[in-house]
Protein backbone atom coordinates (compact mmCIF):
# COMPACT_ATOMS: atom_id res chain seq x y z
CA UNK A 1 0.00 0.00 0.00
CA UNK A 2 0.98 3.62 -0.77
CA UNK A 3 1.27 6.02 1.50
CA UNK A 4 1.63 9.60 1.40
CA UNK A 5 2.64 11.32 4.20
CA UNK A 6 2.38 15.44 4.53
CA UNK A 7 4.27 17.15 6.42
CA UNK A 8 2.85 19.84 8.72
CA UNK A 9 5.02 22.19 9.76
CA UNK A 10 4.63 25.68 12.05
CA UNK A 11 6.29 28.69 10.16
CA UNK A 12 8.47 30.67 12.26
CA UNK A 13 9.79 33.78 12.05
CA UNK A 14 13.02 34.03 10.30
CA UNK A 15 12.72 30.35 9.74
CA UNK A 16 15.69 27.70 10.66
CA UNK A 17 19.62 28.69 11.10
CA UNK A 18 21.80 28.32 8.63
CA UNK A 19 23.42 25.40 10.80
CA UNK A 20 19.51 23.96 12.19
CA UNK A 21 19.02 24.29 7.52
CA UNK A 22 21.80 21.90 7.06
CA UNK A 23 20.74 19.48 10.25
CA UNK A 24 17.09 19.39 9.08
CA UNK A 25 18.31 18.74 4.84
CA UNK A 26 20.61 16.07 6.23
CA UNK A 27 18.05 14.41 7.96
CA UNK A 28 15.21 14.64 4.99
CA UNK A 29 18.31 13.04 2.66
CA UNK A 30 18.75 10.22 5.27
CA UNK A 31 15.15 9.53 4.71
CA UNK A 32 15.01 9.25 1.04
CA UNK A 33 18.45 7.60 1.01
CA UNK A 34 16.99 4.25 3.14
CA UNK A 35 13.82 4.36 1.55
CA UNK A 36 15.29 4.36 -2.00
CA UNK A 37 17.57 1.80 -1.10
CA UNK A 38 15.08 -0.36 0.28
CA UNK A 39 13.02 0.24 -3.47
CA UNK A 40 10.18 2.23 -1.49
CA UNK A 41 10.34 5.54 -2.30
CA UNK A 42 7.90 6.79 -4.87
CA UNK A 43 8.14 10.36 -4.85
CA UNK A 44 9.24 13.01 -2.23
CA UNK A 45 9.49 16.86 -2.42
CA UNK A 46 9.37 20.33 -0.59
CA UNK A 47 6.65 23.19 -1.22
CA UNK A 48 7.37 26.76 -0.68
CA UNK A 49 5.79 28.58 2.06
CA UNK A 50 1.79 29.37 2.23
CA UNK A 51 3.34 32.70 1.60
CA UNK A 52 2.95 31.95 -2.21
CA UNK A 53 0.27 29.71 -2.17
CA UNK A 54 -2.93 30.95 -4.26
CA UNK A 55 -6.34 28.82 -3.92
CA UNK A 56 -8.22 28.50 -7.37
CA UNK A 57 -12.05 27.30 -7.26
CA UNK A 58 -14.67 27.59 -10.01
CA UNK A 59 -18.38 29.13 -8.14
CA UNK A 60 -21.30 29.80 -10.39
CA UNK A 61 -19.49 29.14 -13.40
CA UNK A 62 -17.06 31.74 -12.50
CA UNK A 63 -12.82 30.72 -11.99
CA UNK A 64 -12.41 32.73 -8.24
CA UNK A 65 -8.63 33.34 -7.75
CA UNK A 66 -7.57 33.83 -4.14
CA UNK A 67 -4.18 34.80 -2.19
CA UNK A 68 -3.12 32.39 0.59
CA UNK A 69 -4.00 28.63 1.46
CA UNK A 70 -7.06 27.27 1.13
CA UNK A 71 -7.62 27.20 5.18
CA UNK A 72 -5.40 29.26 7.52
CA UNK A 73 -3.65 26.51 10.14
CA UNK A 74 -1.54 26.59 12.65
CA UNK A 75 0.84 24.17 10.58
CA UNK A 76 0.93 24.38 7.28
CA UNK A 77 1.92 21.60 4.59
CA UNK A 78 5.30 21.95 4.01
CA UNK A 79 6.17 19.16 1.85
CA UNK A 80 4.98 14.76 0.90
CA UNK A 81 6.52 11.87 0.65
CA UNK A 82 5.14 8.75 -0.97
CA UNK A 83 6.54 5.55 0.28
CA UNK A 84 5.29 2.29 -0.75
CA UNK A 85 4.43 0.47 2.83
CA UNK A 86 3.62 -2.83 4.28
CA UNK A 87 0.86 -1.70 6.45
CA UNK A 88 -0.21 1.19 8.88
CA UNK A 89 2.76 0.36 11.14
CA UNK A 90 5.70 0.12 8.54
CA UNK A 91 4.09 3.78 8.20
CA UNK A 92 4.45 4.79 10.95
CA UNK A 93 7.80 4.52 11.51
CA UNK A 94 8.87 6.22 8.46
CA UNK A 95 6.69 8.89 9.48
CA UNK A 96 8.73 8.73 12.92
CA UNK A 97 12.11 9.14 10.31
CA UNK A 98 10.56 12.17 8.22
CA UNK A 99 11.73 15.89 10.33
CA UNK A 100 8.88 18.39 10.31
CA UNK A 101 10.62 21.72 10.79
CA UNK A 102 10.67 22.65 7.10
CA UNK A 103 9.37 25.97 8.33
CA UNK A 104 10.80 26.57 11.23
CA UNK A 105 8.57 25.12 14.17
CA UNK A 106 8.13 21.13 14.46
CA UNK A 107 5.09 19.88 13.73
CA UNK A 108 3.65 16.48 12.33
CA UNK A 109 2.87 14.40 9.54
CA UNK A 110 -0.65 13.17 8.47
CA UNK A 111 -0.47 9.71 7.21
CA UNK A 112 -3.38 9.00 3.40
CA UNK A 113 -3.43 5.94 1.93
CA UNK A 114 -3.18 6.42 -2.02
CA UNK A 115 -6.00 3.71 -3.05
CA UNK A 116 -5.32 4.08 -6.85
CA UNK A 117 -7.48 4.88 -9.44
CA UNK A 118 -9.24 1.48 -9.78
CA UNK A 119 -10.33 1.37 -6.19
CA UNK A 120 -12.25 4.81 -6.16
CA UNK B 1 -37.55 -23.81 -2.29
CA UNK B 2 -37.06 -23.11 -6.55
CA UNK B 3 -34.26 -24.99 -6.52
CA UNK B 4 -36.06 -28.50 -4.82
CA UNK B 5 -38.89 -27.66 -7.51
CA UNK B 6 -36.76 -27.96 -10.19
CA UNK B 7 -34.89 -30.95 -8.76
CA UNK B 8 -38.12 -32.07 -8.34
CA UNK B 9 -39.14 -31.93 -11.69
CA UNK B 10 -36.05 -33.01 -13.06
CA UNK B 11 -36.33 -36.23 -11.09
CA UNK B 12 -40.06 -37.24 -12.34
CA UNK B 13 -39.41 -37.84 -15.50
CA UNK B 14 -36.86 -41.06 -14.46
CA UNK B 15 -38.34 -41.78 -11.11
CA UNK B 16 -41.93 -41.42 -12.19
CA UNK B 17 -44.59 -38.80 -10.65
CA UNK B 18 -44.08 -39.63 -6.18
CA UNK B 19 -47.50 -40.67 -4.60
CA UNK B 20 -47.32 -37.40 -2.53
CA UNK B 21 -45.07 -34.46 -4.56
CA UNK B 22 -45.72 -31.86 -1.66
CA UNK B 23 -43.78 -34.59 0.63
CA UNK B 24 -40.79 -34.63 -2.09
CA UNK B 25 -40.37 -31.64 -2.75
CA UNK B 26 -40.07 -30.11 1.55
CA UNK B 27 -37.89 -33.55 1.96
CA UNK B 28 -35.99 -32.75 -1.32
CA UNK B 29 -35.83 -28.53 -0.14
CA UNK B 30 -34.44 -30.24 3.00
CA UNK B 31 -31.69 -31.55 0.90
CA UNK B 32 -30.60 -28.82 -0.67
CA UNK B 33 -30.52 -26.96 2.43
CA UNK B 34 -28.11 -29.20 4.31
CA UNK B 35 -26.36 -28.81 0.38
CA UNK B 36 -25.74 -25.75 0.36
CA UNK B 37 -24.64 -25.37 3.97
CA UNK B 38 -22.57 -27.98 3.79
CA UNK B 39 -20.68 -25.56 0.25
CA UNK B 40 -20.60 -22.61 2.37
CA UNK B 41 -18.98 -24.53 5.36
CA UNK B 42 -16.12 -26.14 3.01
CA UNK B 43 -16.01 -22.28 1.49
CA UNK B 44 -16.13 -20.74 4.95
CA UNK B 45 -13.01 -23.42 5.91
CA UNK B 46 -10.99 -22.87 2.72
CA UNK B 47 -11.32 -18.98 3.42
CA UNK B 48 -9.99 -19.61 6.97
CA UNK B 49 -7.38 -21.44 5.80
CA UNK B 50 -6.40 -18.70 3.24
CA UNK B 51 -6.49 -16.28 5.92
CA UNK B 52 -4.46 -18.10 8.51
CA UNK B 53 -1.89 -18.61 6.05
CA UNK B 54 -1.85 -14.59 5.11
CA UNK B 55 -0.90 -13.08 8.50
CA UNK B 56 -0.95 -9.31 7.27
CA UNK B 57 -4.67 -7.97 6.75
CA UNK B 58 -7.74 -9.21 7.22
CA UNK B 59 -11.16 -7.75 5.65
CA UNK B 60 -13.28 -6.89 8.81
CA UNK B 61 -16.23 -8.34 7.21
CA UNK B 62 -14.90 -11.75 7.19
CA UNK B 63 -14.62 -11.66 10.92
CA UNK B 64 -17.10 -14.04 11.36
CA UNK B 65 -17.31 -16.39 14.89
CA UNK B 66 -15.39 -19.64 13.44
CA UNK B 67 -12.25 -16.82 13.13
CA UNK B 68 -12.52 -16.61 16.93
CA UNK B 69 -11.83 -19.95 17.74
CA UNK B 70 -8.13 -19.36 17.58
CA UNK B 71 -7.05 -17.60 21.07
CA UNK B 72 -4.29 -16.31 19.66
CA UNK B 73 -6.67 -14.64 16.93
CA UNK B 74 -8.41 -12.70 19.53
CA UNK B 75 -5.84 -11.52 21.02
CA UNK B 76 -4.18 -10.36 17.77
CA UNK B 77 -8.03 -9.08 16.63
CA UNK B 78 -8.25 -7.17 20.37
CA UNK B 79 -4.44 -5.50 18.76
CA UNK B 80 -6.05 -5.00 15.52
CA UNK B 81 -9.48 -3.03 17.38
CA UNK B 82 -7.21 -0.86 19.71
CA UNK B 83 -4.96 0.49 17.00
CA UNK B 84 -4.51 4.34 18.24
CA UNK B 85 -5.22 5.10 14.84
CA UNK B 86 -8.62 4.28 15.16
CA UNK B 87 -10.13 7.46 17.41
CA UNK B 88 -10.90 5.15 21.03
CA UNK B 89 -14.43 4.95 21.46
CA UNK B 90 -14.80 3.26 17.95
CA UNK B 91 -11.82 0.89 19.66
CA UNK B 92 -13.89 -0.08 22.33
CA UNK B 93 -17.17 -0.50 20.29
CA UNK B 94 -15.88 -2.59 17.69
CA UNK B 95 -13.58 -4.86 19.93
CA UNK B 96 -16.81 -5.64 21.16
CA UNK B 97 -18.56 -6.05 18.30
CA UNK B 98 -16.14 -8.34 17.08
CA UNK B 99 -14.74 -10.26 19.89
CA UNK B 100 -17.40 -9.88 22.75
CA UNK B 101 -20.46 -11.04 20.09
CA UNK B 102 -22.45 -7.95 21.17
CA UNK B 103 -25.16 -6.61 19.17
CA UNK B 104 -24.45 -2.88 18.46
CA UNK B 105 -28.08 -1.85 20.85
CA UNK B 106 -26.40 -3.59 23.51
CA UNK B 107 -22.93 -1.30 23.09
CA UNK B 108 -24.67 1.66 22.68
CA UNK B 109 -26.34 0.67 26.13
CA UNK B 110 -23.17 -0.01 27.69
CA UNK B 111 -21.62 3.62 26.13
CA UNK B 112 -24.47 5.45 27.02
CA UNK B 113 -24.45 6.40 22.93
CA UNK B 114 -27.41 6.52 20.91
CA UNK B 115 -27.59 3.32 18.56
CA UNK B 116 -26.98 5.12 15.29
CA UNK B 117 -23.95 7.19 16.69
CA UNK B 118 -22.56 4.19 17.47
CA UNK B 119 -23.44 2.18 14.13
CA UNK B 120 -21.42 5.03 12.20
CA UNK B 121 -18.77 4.64 14.83
CA UNK B 122 -18.27 1.17 13.75
CA UNK B 123 -18.64 1.76 10.03
CA UNK B 124 -16.38 4.27 10.13
CA UNK B 125 -13.53 2.00 12.17
CA UNK B 126 -14.14 -1.28 10.17
CA UNK B 127 -13.62 1.53 6.89
CA UNK B 128 -10.56 2.96 8.47
CA UNK B 129 -8.86 -0.56 9.19
CA UNK B 130 -9.72 -1.86 5.74
CA UNK B 131 -7.99 2.08 3.93
CA UNK B 132 -4.83 2.20 6.19
CA UNK B 133 -4.16 -0.95 6.33
CA UNK B 134 -3.87 -1.23 10.04
CA UNK B 135 -1.74 -4.61 10.32
CA UNK B 136 -3.75 -7.74 12.05
CA UNK B 137 -0.90 -8.30 14.58
CA UNK B 138 0.35 -8.65 18.17
CA UNK B 139 2.45 -5.33 17.84
CA UNK B 140 6.12 -5.81 19.07
CA UNK B 141 7.44 -5.76 22.23
CA UNK B 142 8.63 -1.91 21.94
CA UNK B 143 5.13 -0.77 20.95
CA UNK B 144 3.27 -2.93 23.10
CA UNK B 145 3.41 -0.50 26.68
CA UNK B 146 1.27 2.21 24.25
CA UNK B 147 -1.12 -0.23 23.38
CA UNK B 148 -1.82 -2.01 26.29
CA UNK B 149 -4.28 0.74 27.53
CA UNK B 150 -6.77 0.80 25.34
CA UNK B 151 -6.72 -3.26 24.94
CA UNK B 152 -7.45 -2.81 28.97
CA UNK B 153 -10.64 -0.48 28.76
CA UNK B 154 -11.73 -2.71 26.27
CA UNK B 155 -11.58 -5.60 28.40
CA UNK B 156 -12.84 -4.33 30.90
CA UNK B 157 -15.86 -3.09 29.33
CA UNK B 158 -16.45 -6.80 28.25
CA UNK B 159 -16.81 -7.63 31.72
CA UNK B 160 -19.01 -4.88 32.75
CA UNK B 161 -21.61 -5.84 29.63
CA UNK B 162 -21.34 -9.81 31.14
CA UNK B 163 -21.62 -8.84 34.46
CA UNK B 164 -24.57 -5.89 34.36
CA UNK B 165 -26.04 -7.33 30.68
CA UNK B 166 -27.76 -4.51 29.53
CA UNK B 167 -30.90 -6.31 28.01
CA UNK B 168 -31.95 -9.51 28.40
CA UNK B 169 -33.50 -11.15 31.20
CA UNK B 170 -30.54 -12.69 33.13
CA UNK B 171 -28.28 -10.46 35.45
CA UNK B 172 -25.31 -12.14 34.57
CA UNK B 173 -23.99 -12.93 31.49
CA UNK B 174 -21.06 -15.21 33.01
CA UNK B 175 -19.89 -16.15 29.21
CA UNK B 176 -18.61 -12.87 28.60
CA UNK B 177 -16.97 -12.46 32.35
CA UNK B 178 -15.56 -15.83 31.77
CA UNK B 179 -14.19 -13.83 28.31
CA UNK B 180 -13.17 -10.92 29.88
CA UNK B 181 -11.48 -13.00 32.40
CA UNK B 182 -9.02 -15.19 30.33
CA UNK B 183 -8.45 -12.04 27.81
CA UNK B 184 -6.99 -10.46 31.02
CA UNK B 185 -4.78 -13.52 31.98
CA UNK B 186 -3.14 -13.56 28.78
CA UNK B 187 -2.84 -9.70 28.90
CA UNK B 188 -1.07 -10.69 32.06
CA UNK B 189 1.24 -13.40 30.58
CA UNK B 190 2.22 -11.08 27.98
CA UNK B 191 2.77 -7.90 30.03
CA UNK B 192 3.31 -9.14 33.71
CA UNK B 193 4.95 -6.04 34.75
CA UNK B 194 2.33 -4.34 34.18
CA UNK B 195 1.15 -3.63 37.49
CA UNK B 196 -2.79 -2.29 35.67
CA UNK B 197 -3.15 -5.56 34.04
CA UNK B 198 -2.42 -7.10 36.95
CA UNK B 199 -4.98 -4.47 38.72
CA UNK B 200 -7.84 -5.05 36.10
CA UNK B 201 -7.40 -8.84 36.41
CA UNK B 202 -7.87 -8.61 39.89
CA UNK B 203 -10.80 -6.30 40.11
CA UNK B 204 -12.92 -8.47 37.46
CA UNK B 205 -11.65 -11.73 39.85
CA UNK B 206 -13.56 -10.03 42.77
CA UNK B 207 -16.16 -8.21 41.26
CA UNK B 208 -16.79 -12.12 39.38
CA UNK B 209 -16.25 -13.75 42.75
CA UNK B 210 -19.84 -12.13 44.06
CA UNK B 211 -21.96 -13.76 40.58
CA UNK B 212 -23.92 -16.52 42.65
CA UNK B 213 -24.95 -13.89 45.37
CA UNK B 214 -25.97 -10.71 43.16
CA UNK B 215 -29.05 -12.65 42.28
CA UNK B 216 -31.27 -15.13 43.86
CA UNK B 217 -34.27 -16.97 41.70
CA UNK B 218 -34.04 -14.22 39.46
CA UNK B 219 -33.93 -11.51 41.44
CA UNK B 220 -31.32 -9.10 41.94
CA UNK B 221 -29.35 -8.59 45.21
CA UNK B 222 -27.66 -5.90 46.27
CA UNK B 223 -24.55 -5.70 47.49
CA UNK B 224 -25.67 -5.34 51.25
CA UNK B 225 -28.22 -7.75 51.23
CA UNK B 226 -25.86 -10.60 49.38
CA UNK B 227 -25.51 -13.79 51.31
CA UNK B 228 -21.75 -13.85 51.91
CA UNK B 229 -21.26 -17.83 51.75
CA UNK B 230 -21.95 -17.59 48.12
CA UNK B 231 -19.13 -15.81 47.64
CA UNK B 232 -16.44 -17.38 45.21
CA UNK B 233 -13.35 -17.64 48.02
CA UNK B 234 -10.58 -19.32 45.30
CA UNK B 235 -11.57 -15.80 43.18
CA UNK B 236 -11.39 -13.64 46.23
CA UNK B 237 -7.81 -14.83 47.15
CA UNK B 238 -6.68 -14.70 43.94
CA UNK B 239 -8.03 -11.17 43.47
CA UNK B 240 -6.59 -9.59 46.99
CA UNK B 241 -2.97 -11.45 46.29
CA UNK B 242 -3.05 -9.98 42.56
CA UNK B 243 -3.94 -6.85 44.02
CA UNK B 244 -1.15 -6.83 46.86
CA UNK B 245 1.53 -7.76 44.07
CA UNK B 246 0.26 -4.94 41.54
CA UNK B 247 0.77 -1.98 44.76
CA UNK B 248 4.02 -3.29 45.54
CA UNK B 249 5.31 -2.41 42.32
CA UNK B 250 4.37 1.15 43.50
CA UNK B 251 2.69 2.88 40.66
CA UNK B 252 -0.68 2.79 40.90
CA UNK B 253 -3.38 3.22 38.44
CA UNK B 254 -6.86 3.34 38.22
CA UNK B 255 -7.53 -0.22 37.83
CA UNK B 256 -5.45 -1.05 41.06
CA UNK B 257 -7.44 1.36 42.69
CA UNK B 258 -11.09 0.00 41.86
CA UNK B 259 -9.78 -3.30 42.69
CA UNK B 260 -8.70 -1.92 46.11
CA UNK B 261 -11.95 -1.32 46.45
CA UNK B 262 -13.50 -4.55 45.32
CA UNK B 263 -11.13 -6.13 47.65
CA UNK B 264 -12.47 -4.04 51.11
CA UNK B 265 -15.76 -5.28 50.20
CA UNK B 266 -14.88 -9.08 49.70
CA UNK B 267 -12.84 -9.05 52.79
CA UNK B 268 -15.69 -7.50 55.26
CA UNK B 269 -17.07 -10.62 56.49
CA UNK B 270 -20.68 -8.85 56.62
CA UNK B 271 -21.91 -5.85 54.91
CA UNK B 272 -21.92 -4.20 58.05
CA UNK B 273 -18.01 -4.05 58.50
CA UNK B 274 -17.24 -2.68 55.05
CA UNK B 275 -15.08 -0.11 55.63
CA UNK B 276 -16.64 3.10 53.63
CA UNK B 277 -14.64 5.35 54.75
CA UNK B 278 -11.55 4.11 53.05
CA UNK B 279 -13.83 2.76 49.92
CA UNK B 280 -14.76 6.74 49.87
CA UNK B 281 -10.96 7.78 49.87
CA UNK B 282 -10.40 5.58 47.79
CA UNK B 283 -12.87 6.96 45.10
CA UNK B 284 -11.94 10.12 46.11
CA UNK B 285 -8.34 9.00 44.79
CA UNK B 286 -9.22 7.43 41.49
CA UNK B 287 -11.64 10.74 40.81
CA UNK B 288 -8.44 12.69 40.75
CA UNK B 289 -6.87 9.49 38.15
CA UNK B 290 -9.33 9.26 35.98
CA UNK B 291 -12.18 12.32 36.25
CA UNK B 292 -15.49 10.37 35.11
CA UNK B 293 -19.01 11.66 36.00
CA UNK B 294 -19.60 7.65 37.01
CA UNK B 295 -16.73 6.94 39.26
CA UNK B 296 -17.97 10.78 40.39
CA UNK B 297 -21.61 9.19 41.56
CA UNK B 298 -19.90 6.02 42.85
CA UNK B 299 -17.51 8.13 45.22
CA UNK B 300 -20.81 10.14 46.20
CA UNK B 301 -22.72 6.71 47.28
CA UNK B 302 -19.64 5.49 49.21
CA UNK B 303 -19.70 8.83 51.04
CA UNK B 304 -22.96 8.92 51.76
CA UNK B 305 -22.92 4.99 52.71
CA UNK B 306 -20.06 5.64 55.54
CA UNK B 307 -22.58 7.58 57.43
CA UNK B 308 -22.72 11.18 55.89
CA UNK B 309 -25.89 10.77 53.55
CA UNK B 310 -26.79 14.13 53.14
CA UNK B 311 -22.85 15.16 51.89
CA UNK B 312 -22.88 12.07 49.96
CA UNK B 313 -25.98 12.99 48.24
CA UNK B 314 -24.99 16.32 47.76
CA UNK B 315 -21.75 14.89 45.38
CA UNK B 316 -24.26 13.02 43.28
CA UNK B 317 -26.75 16.27 42.54
CA UNK B 318 -24.15 18.10 41.81
CA UNK B 319 -23.46 15.73 38.80
CA UNK B 320 -24.64 16.49 35.53
CA UNK B 321 -24.65 14.47 32.20
CA UNK B 322 -25.78 11.01 33.96
CA UNK B 323 -29.73 11.94 33.46
CA UNK B 324 -30.43 8.96 31.49
CA UNK B 325 -27.90 6.86 33.32
CA UNK B 326 -30.29 4.60 35.37
CA UNK B 327 -28.07 4.14 38.02
CA UNK B 328 -27.81 7.81 38.99
CA UNK B 329 -31.61 7.53 39.69
CA UNK B 330 -31.27 4.55 41.43
CA UNK B 331 -28.29 5.30 43.60
CA UNK B 332 -30.29 8.61 44.65
CA UNK B 333 -33.22 6.93 45.06
CA UNK B 334 -31.05 4.61 47.94
CA UNK B 335 -29.89 7.12 49.89
CA UNK B 336 -33.27 9.40 49.98
CA UNK B 337 -34.91 6.11 50.91
CA UNK B 338 -32.04 5.68 54.25
CA UNK B 339 -32.75 8.99 54.56
CA UNK B 340 -36.86 8.59 55.04
CA UNK B 341 -37.47 10.81 52.37
CA UNK B 342 -40.13 8.19 50.97
CA UNK B 343 -41.48 10.62 48.17
CA UNK B 344 -38.64 11.99 46.63
CA UNK B 345 -37.07 8.58 46.93
CA UNK B 346 -40.43 6.99 45.28
CA UNK B 347 -40.20 9.66 42.17
CA UNK B 348 -35.93 8.29 41.83
CA UNK B 349 -36.63 4.88 41.51
CA UNK B 350 -39.27 5.21 39.12
CA UNK B 351 -37.36 7.42 37.12
CA UNK B 352 -34.50 4.48 37.48
CA UNK B 353 -36.98 1.93 36.59
CA UNK B 354 -38.08 3.52 33.07
CA UNK B 355 -33.88 3.41 32.00
CA UNK B 356 -33.31 0.33 33.50
CA UNK B 357 -33.04 -2.08 30.29
CA UNK B 358 -32.46 -5.57 32.54
CA UNK B 359 -35.59 -7.37 33.94
CA UNK B 360 -33.94 -8.57 36.86
CA UNK B 361 -32.87 -5.10 37.45
CA UNK B 362 -36.56 -4.07 36.54
CA UNK B 363 -37.72 -5.98 39.10
CA UNK B 364 -35.58 -5.16 41.52
CA UNK B 365 -36.15 -1.26 41.36
CA UNK B 366 -40.23 -1.93 41.28
CA UNK B 367 -40.16 -3.91 44.71
CA UNK B 368 -37.76 -0.99 46.26
CA UNK B 369 -40.39 1.55 44.93
CA UNK B 370 -43.34 -0.84 46.31
CA UNK B 371 -41.32 -0.48 49.76
CA UNK B 372 -41.24 2.94 49.67
CA UNK B 373 -44.48 3.82 47.92
CA UNK B 374 -46.02 2.07 51.47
Amino acid sequence: MRYMMLIYSKETAGGLSAEEDSRHRMAHRSVMTEATEKGVLVGAEPLDPVSSATTVRIENGKLLVTDGPFAETKEQLAGYYIIDCVDLEDAKQWAAKIPTACFGGSGCIEIRPLPGLSKK
Amino acid sequence: MQEAFAAALSAWPEKGIPQSPAAWIIAAAHRKIIDQSRREKTKREKEDSLRYETPSTIQPDEWTEEAMQFPDDRLRLMFTCCHPAINQEAQVALTLRTLGGLTTPEIARAFLTPEATLAQRLVRAKRKIQDACIPYEVPPAHALAARLESVQAVIYLIFNEGYSAATGDKLVRGDLCNEAIRLGRVLCELAPSEPENLGLLALMLLHDSRREARSVDGKLVTLEEQDRSRFDRTAIAEGISLVERALRVGSPGPYQMQAAIAALHAEAGEAVNTDWRQIAALYERLLKMSPSPVIALNRGAAVAMSGRLAEGLGLIDELTGLDHYYLFHAARADILRRMGRRGEAAEAYGRALGLAGNRVEQEFLSRRLGEVGE
